[in-house]
């Protein structure tokens, strides 16, 4: 599904590697955590899986696709089939629940016709039956990452990336994301999550990758934060 | 719904900016009527240009005083016979003088004291080809009885290369004019995209098409381009009503006038050019703002 074959990513005037010679492989359904320190290196590794940056060396295959030297024109294609979480949800502030969702069928060439069907349901299964047309502004932080999910999830991706998803949420609302991620992660959708969150990764009790200034440290299938 | 998205937010973005986009219509305005001022001028060069040169005569002034009658034969003689020659006419002395009298006038004290006596007799000639006046000008030169060779092409020319000079200051003011309208155009355009970084973010994220993403910036500007060339369209049609038709009709004889449909043309010819313009400078603007 995820395959990384010795990449290394070096920013421009940076003195070292962000990663350095890294290889793992990610089986569909699987769900991961990446954790360790910041600036270890682990937003590298989304930012790559998303192409939002290219490895300086390697491969990287998502989804069959050749990543690395993929043409600009086939990136947008290529994220459909990718849904994204982050620590900051990044949602839209003028705009609904509802429509936060539905802007994202939108902009891809959904109808209405198909977001009116599909968005309430995805909005039902992320929990937020009833507040379709709250603004973010009137959602607490879970309810908005709820959103994020749901948006992130509504066209049914195959990889489920989350940066940190929890990272500003108490622990409470933060289980409450994982449960929502780990139905998700049932449903046959391969899940990527990051984040340097010891409790959630203790009690998930799944593969675990550590990353330490830009090589992975260990791997370990059921694993805690170490 | 794609065509209805996109084109709501064309109008919400002209909106939102509207003192940048009232900018940048006025500059596109400016930058296009002396653009369309520039070729109306040249078409109107090359037409007088026809005019003039179907018109335009070779005069060989003979000497005033000690021209003989066999002298003027043989030009004449010569004349006839020349291959350069399409047809020629002869002046005397009084033709001279009524010619001289229109001239000047608006002297009549120089025209009293003018004798027909004091003025040239003259050939009028005109060339097949209003060019081979310098073969034409060797040949002659010289001969007996002639005074001076004068090629009003080369009068015209000068008319002609004034013209050119103010065609060439139009285009200069319409280029400068143009870069400024450009520079104009990728700011707003920026500005733009800047206002709506969320959008576009989440957009790009979702895997929104790269021209989904552009399109509503790009058409903005190629909204301000074509209403930019239709506001100069109407000044040159003002222009052509007031100016060219309305304080330099005297000049009517002298400049041919402008036809309506030079004038018309220019309204597709500016839109596309304004249209062009924005768009191709909107999108390179745009890709190197939002990188994918």
């Amino acid at each position: 599904m995820i395959a990384l074959e010795h990449v290394t990513k070096t920013y421009p005037k940076a003195s070292r590697p962000s990663l350095n010679d890294v290889s793992v492989a990610i089986e569909k359904g699987e769900f991961v955590f990446f954790i360790g320190p910041s600036g270890s290196g682990k937003s590298t590794m989304i930012k790559l899986l998303l192409r939002e940056i290219q490895p300086t060396k390697g491969k990287i295959v998502v989804n069959n696709r050749e990543v690395g030297n993929m043409r600009s024109w086939r990136i947008p294609n290529f994220r459909r089939s990718i849904g994204c979480v982050f620590q900051d949800f990044r949602l839209l502030p003028n705009r609904t629940a509802y429509e936060n969702v539905a802007f994202a069928l939108e902009v891809i060439g959904k109808t209405q016709a198909v977001a009116r069907r599909v968005v309430p349901e995805v909005l039902e299964l992320v929990g937020l039956g009833g507040k379709e047309h709250r603004y973010p502004n009137e959602l607490s932080g879970g309810e908005q990452q709820r959103v994020a999910v749901a948006r992130a999830f509504v066209n049914r991706p195959l990889i489920l990336l989350a940066d940190e998803p929890t990272g500003n949420l108490d622990p409470d609302t933060s289980i409450e994301i994982m449960r929502l991620l780990d139905r998700i992660n049932r449903t046959g959708t391969t899940v990527v999550m990051v984040t340097h969150d010891s409790n959630i990764v203790n009690q998930m009790r799944r593969r675990v990758v550590e990353i330490e200034g830009g090589k992975i440290v260990r791997d370990q299938p059921r694993g805690v934060y170490g | 719904m794609r065509l209805k998205y996109v084109l709501s937010e064309v109008a919400v973005g002209l909106w939102r900016n509207v003192t940048m986009t009232i900018a940048m219509m006025i500059t596109m305005a400016v930058s296009l009527t002396l653009l369309g001022a520039s070729v109306l001028l040249y078409l109107q060069v090359n037409h007088m240009r026809e005019v003039y040169y179907e018109q335009v005569e070779v005069t060989v002034f003979l000497k005033a005083q000690e021209n003989t009658t066999q002298e003027r034969t043989a030009i004449e003689a010569d004349l006839t016979a020349d291959p350069l020659v399409q047809s020629f006419d002869f002046e005397d002395r009084n033709e001279a003088y009524e010619r001289f009298k229109i001239i000047f006038e608006n002297a009549p004290e120089l025209v009293a004291q003018t004798k027909p006596e004091s003025l040239p007799e003259s050939f009028r000639i005109k060339l097949k080809d209003p060019n081979s006046f310098s073969a034409f000008n060797e040949k002659y030169r010289g001969k007996p009885g002639i005074e001076t060779i004068i090629d009003q092409k080369e009068l015209v020319e000068k008319v002609f290369t004034v013209l050119g000079s103010v065609q060439t200051l139009a285009l200069i003011i319409a280029v400068v004019q143009g870069v400024a309208a450009l520079l104009l155009v990728i700011n707003t355009i920026q500005v733009a995209a800047y206002s709506k970084r969320r959008e576009v973010a989440v957009m790009k994220l979702v895997g929104a098409s790269n021209w989904f993403i552009q399109a509503p910036f790009v058409l903005e500007a190629v909204a301000a381009g074509v209403i930019g060339a239709f506001l100069a369209y109407i000044v040159l049609v003002l222009a052509k009503i007031y100016v060219f038709d309305g304080a330099l009709e005297p000049l009517a004889a002298v400049m041919t006038p402008i036809p309506w449909s030079n004038v018309h043309l220019m309204l597709p010819l500016l839109a596309a050019a304004g249209a062009l313009i924005s768009s191709v400078v909107g999108w390179f603007g745009l890709r190197f703002y939002i990188r994918v």
